[in-house]
């Protein structure tokens, strides 16, 4: 549903081939279909008009660099200013102050407080080698100091001990207490999710900031949050003070406008981001690359990342020296198979890639099916040891075996084979490129094997 | 009846305050030009409606309005109108079939949309219209999670079939199903762990557990209830789309309107996917789950009484 924006932006301009610098028409055209990207990514439409009257000012008479479009002139210069106003540099947590630090966590609910405490937590004692001390003041959720207690556990974090019925603000000061008694660095203060306009809970969390007195107060946010979170920003600022926003959920694949809107109306940076479910699972925030998914151009470096973590630096070496030495068997034809489907399939993988809504559509059309990959490795599974390493024994009757064994057919091994033998022999040019050559040709032959059969080639 | 219809007012009618006074301020003493119509359009992408259906409903009342003397009354009730139209035919209640033992509800969602809650507010309902309810504790990675659903089920006087943390669910659902079906339970509600649509694993795991639970039903689940945060924004999208590849989605459920969220999604959703939204939430407490209205829902999102 979402059409790239660079898309969009190239049928606008299709027409205007040489120009010099951008017109104001021009411009005012491109702004709609920016208008619209941007709303569609969530970001608060009034934050998108000051955005757009911004980048208007900047954009008309901007000269076009010769070899790029007017186009792609534009998305510059709207990225540019994305990254801007997302704030430049990093914000770390701050823990200057007389030990023991408080940080307060608040936000609405479900938005990712509890968890994202414990991922503070350990980030603080893992980065920054300080005592933290865990303290839940969510008396409203069912099980919710439960909830921390285990995640405590889990990171090995200190958790204060939970008092039945204890009031928010006595235990804000009970866990502060404990925490300068025993010699903890910080105190992270996880509160009930609440609504920004709930009166009572509200000035109750103002009561507890008072007696904490907190270095931070951080908003948690979930990235798929709509309109409204520029609402919740505001109100929960005004109320509080915030000292900075953690980002919940960015391993979603929502566009996370809501970044920008509650950065622009709180003035406030986004210190974190939360990407995933495990507790080491919590990053900088890194403004160019929520710039480029808000604009739906695809977020290159998380790609790039992710790739890294899903193969092993290790088990690519070593593949690297097989090749050198042509020795590539079904063996790593199965690992790479595993590996693509580690990095979330072909879809999850061509989806954080730029510019290549139009291949997905095709890929659609052409109708991949994931389970290829899986029924390829099912193949590979069924075949011995001897099979695996030296396929040219596989016979007729071996192949049928191995047909019944995966439970597919003996066009089908026939097919993985075929596939199996155009990489090997690609593998071996490659070796004699040398491992340079493997490196800048990047995961050779998968393409081809991640195509079916009938995608069109090239 | 009054009641709760009340009670969903009330809920509504602080998401609905800022909107109605937008168009409050939008309508009165003012005819509508093409000024109004952008402003009254905004105020629909303001309520999370998308650009694209906010873009075409102001038109179509534009296109009705135009040029007309058109006071802030008409024009709001022109375009509660159009979208009660749009929400009517997904405005279903939750149908539990009787002769099922047990009918088998199962709910899913991304991480923090209101499942857990969700599922003991129906847990009370159900049990109240003089059903066994049994629950299944099907969220085994969240921390306490467990102990979360069990209080939910004292409270709604519900069994609770729980395994261990990090049990696998798959198996744990199975075990729930067979001794709901030796028990002779009316409705067996499962959760399930919060899951981001776009993680092909967990959407994974979730295949298999309707794969396992069909394996004593061919059937199950009867029900399969998609959470959806009212706060949530254009993401929604994806969230129906992937989670209807990965079960067969036939509810919506959609939560925390009691809050400033509008919520409007929902009507682009409607839309698109056609499913029914079959309960909203407007609060904490076990009674805040009321149906999903969608004459009064639109009426009252744009401040006007039912």
């Amino acid at each position: 549903m979402f059409e790239n924006l660079s898309t969009r932006l190239g049928a606008i301009f299709e027409k205007l081939t040489r120009r010099g610098a951008l017109g104001e028409a021009d411009v005012d055209d491109a702004l709609r279909e920016v208008r619209v990207a941007l709303l569609e990514a969530d970001v608060a439409l009034p934050v998108v008009k000051d955005f757009l009257d911004r980048v208007r000012v900047r954009a008309v008479g901007h000269e076009v660099v010769r070899s790029v479009t007017p186009g792609q002139m534009v998305i510059k210069i709207v990225h540019d200013n994305l990254v801007e106003m997302l704030g430049g540099a990093t914000a770390e947590i701050d823990l200057a102050a007389n030990p023991p630090v408080a940080i307060l966590m608040v936000g609405l609910q479900g938005s990712g407080k509890t968890t994202t405490s414990a991922k503070l937590a350990l980030h603080l004692k893992t980065r920054h080698k300080k005592k933290v001390l865990l303290a839940s003041l969510d008396v409203r959720r069912p099980a919710a100091q439960e909830q921390l207690a285990v995640l405590g556990r889990q990171a090995e974090i200190a958790t204060l001990s939970i008092v039945p019925g204890e009031p928010p603000v006595a235990i804000a000061r009970r866990a502060l207490q404990s925490a300068a008694l025993e010699a903890y660095d910080a105190v992270i203060l996880d509160t009930a999710g609440r609504l920004a306009i709930d009166e009572d809970l509200m000035a109750e969390l103002a009561l507890v900031r008072d007696a904490a007195r907190p270095v931070e107060t951080l908003l948690v946010a979930d990235a798929m949050s709509g309109q409204d979170a520029v609402n919740v920003a505001k109100a929960f600022h005004a109320r509080l003070g915030l000292t900075g926003i953690v980002l919940a959920r960015v391993d979603g694949d929502a566009r996370g406008g809501a970044a920008l809107s509650m950065r622009a109306v709180t003035g406030c940076p986004i210190k974190l981001v939360g990407v995933g479910e495990k507790l080491d699972a919590l990053e900088a925030f890194h403004p160019e690359r929520v710039a480029g998914r808000i604009l739906g151009m695809g977020d290159v470096v998380g790609l790039v990342e992710r790739a890294s973590e899903a193969i092993e630096q290790a088990d690519a070496e070593r593949l690297a020296r097989r090749i050198e030495k042509g020795q590539f068997d079904l063996d790593d034809m199965a690992k790479q198979l595993r590996q693509v489907r580690k990095m979330g399939g072909l879809e999850g993988l061509l989806g954080m890639m730029p510019g290549v809504q139009k291949v997905k559509k095709q890929i659609a059309a052409a109708n991949i099916d994931e389970a290829i990959l899986k029924r390829q490795e099912a193949i590979i599974a069924s075949m011995t040891k001897r099979e695996r390493r030296d396929p040219d024994v596989i016979k007729a009757s071996r192949r049928q075996r191995i047909a019944a064994g995966s439970g597919t057919s003996v066009q089908d091994v026939n097919k993985l084979l075929k596939q199996f033998f155009e990489m090997q022999k690609m593998m071996k040019r490659m070796g004699k490129l040398g491992t340079k050559g493997l490196m800048r040709a990047g995961f050779p032959g998968m393409g081809q094997m991640a195509r079916p059969h009938g995608f069109p080639q090239r | 009846m009054a009641g709760w219809l009340g009670r969903l007012k009330a809920g509504l009618a602080r998401s609905s305050a800022r909107l109605s006074d937008d168009l409050a301020a939008i309508f009165t003493g003012k005819k509508l030009d093409a000024e109004a119509l952008q402003e009254l359009e905004d105020t629909l992408i303001a309520a999370d409606l998308g650009p694209a259906t906010a873009a075409r409903l102001a038109k179509a009342v534009g296109r009705e309005r135009f040029e007309k003397d058109t006071g802030a009354d008409e024009a709001r009730e022109a375009l509660a109108g159009e979208i009660a139209k749009i929400l009517e035919p997904v405005a279903r209640k939750l149908e539990i079939d009787g002769a099922r033992k047990p009918h088998v509800i199962l709910v899913v969602g991304v991480n923090g949309t209101g499942k857990t809650t969700t599922v003991g507010k129906l847990a009370k309902q159900l049990s109240e219209e003089g059903r066994s309810v049994m629950l299944c504790a099907g969220d085994t990675f969240r921390a306490a999670a467990i102990d979360q659903l069990k209080i939910w089920g004292e409270r709604a006087g519900a069994p609770v079939v729980a395994g261990a943390p990090g049990a696998n669910p798959a198996g744990l659902v199975y075990d729930a199903l067979a001794r709901a079906r030796t028990e002779g339970a009316d409705v067996l509600l499962v959760d399930t762990a919060g899951r981001l649509h776009n993680k092909a694993n967990l959407m994974a795991e979730l295949e298999k557990i309707i794969r396992v639970m069909r394996k004593l039903d061919a059937d199950a689940p009867h029900s399969t209830l998609l959470v959806l945060d009212a706060t949530t924004g254009q993401n929604a999208h994806a969230q129906v789309e992937l989670f209807a590849k990965a079960a067969p989605v036939s509810g919506l459920v959609v939560t925390k309107l009691d809050g400033s969220a509008k919520g409007g999604v929902i009507v682009a959703l409607a839309e698109r996917f056609a499913i029914p939204v079959v309960a909203v939430g407007v609060g904490e407490a076990i009674d805040d789950l009321r149906p999903f209205a969608a004459r009064d829902f639109a009426r009252s999102l744009l401040g006007l009484d039912p």
